[in-house]
């Protein structure tokens, strides 16, 4: 169970997978996310499905390393089994529930920070094969890490590149990009932002003025991901929530983003130890 | 009538005291603190008993274990006869022996207590179901498989006992369970030191599947399938909802977000599910140098225990006095030993943090008791103007739990009440055909005792609905 399909890393710290794992595949929708465990004393790590295939019965993870749980993650190869696999986990994104006709020709616009991108895939996909209008804006540091740029490609109407040192497209932020989109007069029912906190923050102080909608997906700190123990809580329009079963897609003009900033800090000296001792344990 | 003389004697020879580990030493460990009887102090202790004819300690058993029988083969030295006349009403004997609240159950009425000590019936409980599972356990009769499958949500107390009867019967019996490991909280909930995993729990699993019974683990039902689709699609002919009360609750004032203020919830699920005392688990926990449990029950006894263990200074918050503690008496006893100090007849206020969000204080008011409430319990009222601060780093709230929404939002026709429990009579039937619940989830938070013979009277009611 849960063996791991295909492996291909995307850039040297981001690695993409497809799972098995059949009841999920079944079920997943857009929005969605799951919880893995690498070996025996792993931690829980929620991902979101970027991809599914029902008759395969696998799923698509992107998985960034950034700690030590994603490093032993990303060591996994084609073949080995992940020890758990559980989901799909959270609410599937609001246009899930929309009759498909509702979407036809309805315009969205995706802001993906990132690794975002990956979160994004499966939502302009599903909105793309139902006739909506989809641009997506992504950003990276570096041409070099942009990540699945073919696959987005594929499923949306324009996709406009920022990169940090100007290698390609805009250079400089998302959110400046996403600025001159709105002063051409591009005009969106939706707009969504995935990808690092404090970019989501960003974005949601960019859109505010224009009065389009802006949902984000919340990357909080998650233990079950069942509603179970309250780790993923913030606050949404001065509202305590639980992100895993609230979410993880909350109206970004009520988020307290600064408090969820602060809130995925809690376990930071244990984390820097932890990946300290995993890296000296691999020279 | 009791013979007089015996009941003087019993009374004075006073309860077979338990060895346990030293509260110093225990206070640095994650062992189990109580070590139990072994066959001698057994004997001696089951000879205590007077063997009523009408025995209130069975009364006052949930299950109704025939008390005076299986302690009479005790006495007699016939262990596994014992465990057998147990096991003819109980499935989980070492769990309930080691966390029934005795106190007011089957001990709390045995006739010596009205004097003197009761018997240690508990204590007597799990001596039997530990002698017994190191001699390979109860033989158990199983009727010849029927074929019919039968889904259990969960694999808590009551899911595990609803599917060991059911598979006796013959069922195909399915327990999916959301988490990675199954026990409900008896895994996740219950500390180590209370209720060890690989030597108590998970050998209870293990002869579940003895039975046959097959366990999917990481499934939400609900989300992964839903129970429409367990019947359409995966042809089950009735469902068992197990699914406990795991939703914790916050108080609500402000801070309550600080970096620092913890769910009892996840506290002991970082601790007990993923093992992060264990330096080779990779979950991490945060661990106060002082922290304040708010809450007088099992679950914050056991939050307060599990973070003294790690290493903090605890101080127990709660808003009534020590009488009104709902803890087991023993529990409280033990957390006493250890050295965590209770702050009685205090409520928190606010959590106050420093400048980079970290809690640094609990603003706590004095309490005092006033009239009795609907429960018949005095309510706690604030003393005006009382107000003042703990020092601490942590936080823990352990204010209760309520049941998950997310398998009533999902079922058609499944009718909860206002607290969200699901509503079902006594046999287990929802308002929704072939769907039994029984647990936490029907009673809100309550006991394993409780929750496991809701699983087995669940498990007769479903036989009854699906025997032709
Ligand atoms: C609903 C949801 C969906 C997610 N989807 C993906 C995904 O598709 N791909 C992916 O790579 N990651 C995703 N994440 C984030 C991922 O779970 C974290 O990166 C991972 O838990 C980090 O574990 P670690 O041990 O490697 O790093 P840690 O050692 O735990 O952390 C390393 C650093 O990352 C920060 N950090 C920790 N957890 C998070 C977090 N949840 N979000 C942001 N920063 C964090 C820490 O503060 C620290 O600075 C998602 C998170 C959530 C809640
Ligand atoms: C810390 C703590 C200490 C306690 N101490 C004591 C004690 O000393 N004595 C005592 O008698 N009682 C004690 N209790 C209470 C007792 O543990 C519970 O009453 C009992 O476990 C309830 O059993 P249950 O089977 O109803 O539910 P649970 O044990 O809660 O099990 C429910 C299971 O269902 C799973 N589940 C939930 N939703 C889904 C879903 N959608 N799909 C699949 N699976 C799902 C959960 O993950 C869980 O494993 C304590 C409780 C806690 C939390
Ligand atoms: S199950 Fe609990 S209440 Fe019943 S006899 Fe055993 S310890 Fe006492
Ligand atoms: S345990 Fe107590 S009440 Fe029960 S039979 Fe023995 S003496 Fe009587
Ligand atoms: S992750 Fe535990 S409640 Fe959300």
């Amino acid at each position: 169970m849960y063996k791991i399909t295909r492996k291909a890393m995307l850039t040297p710290t981001i690695c993409l997978m497809d799972v098995e794992a059949p009841r999920l595949a079944a079920s997943a929708q857009p929005g969605q996310f799951l919880i893995v465990r690498a070996r025996e004393e792993g931690e829980r790590i929620p991902l979101t499905i970027c991809d599914y295939d029902r008759e395969q019965g696998t799923v698509t993870i992107v998985t960034q390393i950034v700690g030590a749980s994603s490093r032993l993650i990303c060591a996994l190869e084609e073949g080995d089994c992940f020890t758990d696999v559980v989901g799909p986990l959270g609410c599937p994104s609001d246009f899930v529930e929309l009759p498909d006709g509702a979407l036809k020709g309805s315009r969205y616009l995706f802001v993906a920070g990132g690794l975002g991108t990956a979160p994004v895939y499966p939502q302009a996909k599903y909105l793309h094969e139902r006739g909506a209008h989809v641009d997506v804006v992504v950003g990276a540091k570096t041409a070099d890490l942009l990540i699945l740029r073919e696959e987005m490609s594929a499923v949306c109407d324009n996709l406009y590149v920022c990169t940090d040192d100007g290698s390609e497209g805009h250079h400089g932020l998302v959110t400046e990009k996403v600025k001159l989109l709105l002063a051409e007069g591009q005009h969106y029912d939706q707009a969504v932002a995935i990808g690092p906190m404090i970019m989501m923050k960003f974005v949601a102080l960019t859109l505010r003025e224009s009065g389009i909608p802006l949902t984000v997906s919340l990357n909080t700190l998650m233990v079950d991901g069942t509603g179970m123990c309250g780790c993923c809580r913030i606050t949404v329009g001065g509202k305590v929530r639980f992100a895993c079963v609230e979410g993880p897609e909350f109206d970004a003009y009520q988020v307290d983003f600064d408090e969820a900033l602060r809130r995925q800090t809690i376990y930071r000296p244990q984390e820097q130890e932890a990946d300290h001792k995993c890296k000296i344990g691999r020279n | 009538m009791q013979n007089r003389e015996e009941l003087k004697m019993a009374e004075k020879i006073g309860r077979v005291p338990v060895r346990e580990q030293d509260p110093k030493v225990r206070a640095g460990n994650f062992e189990e603190v109580c070590y139990g009887y072994n066959e001698k102090e057994a004997l001696l202790e089951a000879s205590r008993c007077l063997n009523c004819r009408n025995p209130r300690c069975v009364q006052h058993c949930p299950v109704g274990i025939r008390i005076p029988e299986f302690i009479a083969q005790v006495r007699a030295g016939a262990f596994q006869e014992a465990a057998r006349v147990i096991a003819s009403d109980s499935s989980l004997p070492a769990v309930c022996g080691r966390v029934c609240p005795q106190e007011t159950q089957c001990e709390g009425s045995c006739i010596l207590g009205v004097k003197g000590e009761p018997v240690a019936i508990g204590k007597l409980e799990r001596f039997v179901a530990d002698w017994s599972r190191a001699q390979g356990g109860v033989p158990v009769e199983k009727a010849p498989a029927n074929g019919i499958k039968v889904a259990i949500v969960g694999s808590g107390p009551s899911g595990l006992a609803c599917a060991s009867d059911l598979a006796k019967l013959g069922y195909d019996v399915t327990i999916f369970e959301v988490l990675h490991k199954p026990g409900g909280v008896l895994q996740y909930g219950i500390p180590e030191f209370r209720l060890p995993k690989q030597r108590v729990v998970e050998p209870e699993i293990d002869s579940v599947r003895a039975l046959g019974v097959k366990i999917e683990t990481n499934v939400v039902v609900g989300r992964t399938i839903t129970i429409d689709e367990l019947f359409d699609r995966e042809g089950f002919k009735a469902v068992f909802v197990g699914s406990g009360a795991g939703l914790p609750r916050f108080m609500g004032i402000p801070g309550e977000s600080l970096n620092g203020v913890f769910s009892a919830n996840e506290f002991l699920t970082r601790s007990n599910l993923m093992r992060a005392f264990d330096p080779s688990s990779d979950t991490p926990i945060f661990v106060g140098k002082r922290v304040a449990v708010v809450g007088g029950g099992n679950v914050a006894m056991d939050a307060a225990r599990t973070a003294l263990r790690l290493g903090s200074q605890v101080t127990i918050v709660y808003r009534r006095t020590e009488k009104e503690l709902p803890a087991r008496a023993e529990e409280v006893h033990h957390a006493l030993e250890e050295g965590i100090v209770f702050r009685m007849l205090t409520n928190p206020v606010e959590i106050l943090g420093d400048e980079k969000g970290w809690v640094n204080a609990l603003r706590c008011i004095q309490m005092e008791l006033g009239e009795p409430d609907a429960s018949g319990r005095r309510s706690p009222i604030p003393i005006k103007d009382s107000e003042f601060e703990i020092p601490v780093d942590a936080v823990i709230m352990a204010l209760g739990t309520s049941p998950n929404p997310l398998i009533a939002k999902t079922t058609k026709g499944l009718e909860t009440e206002r607290h969200g429990c699901i509503v079902a009579d006594e046999s287990g039937a929802t308002s929704r055909p072939g769907v039994f619940a029984g647990g936490d989830a029907v009673t809100g938070a309550a006991t394993v005792i409780l929750a496991m013979g809701a699983g087995r009277r669940a498990a007769a009611a479903i036989d009854a609905y699906l025997r032709p």
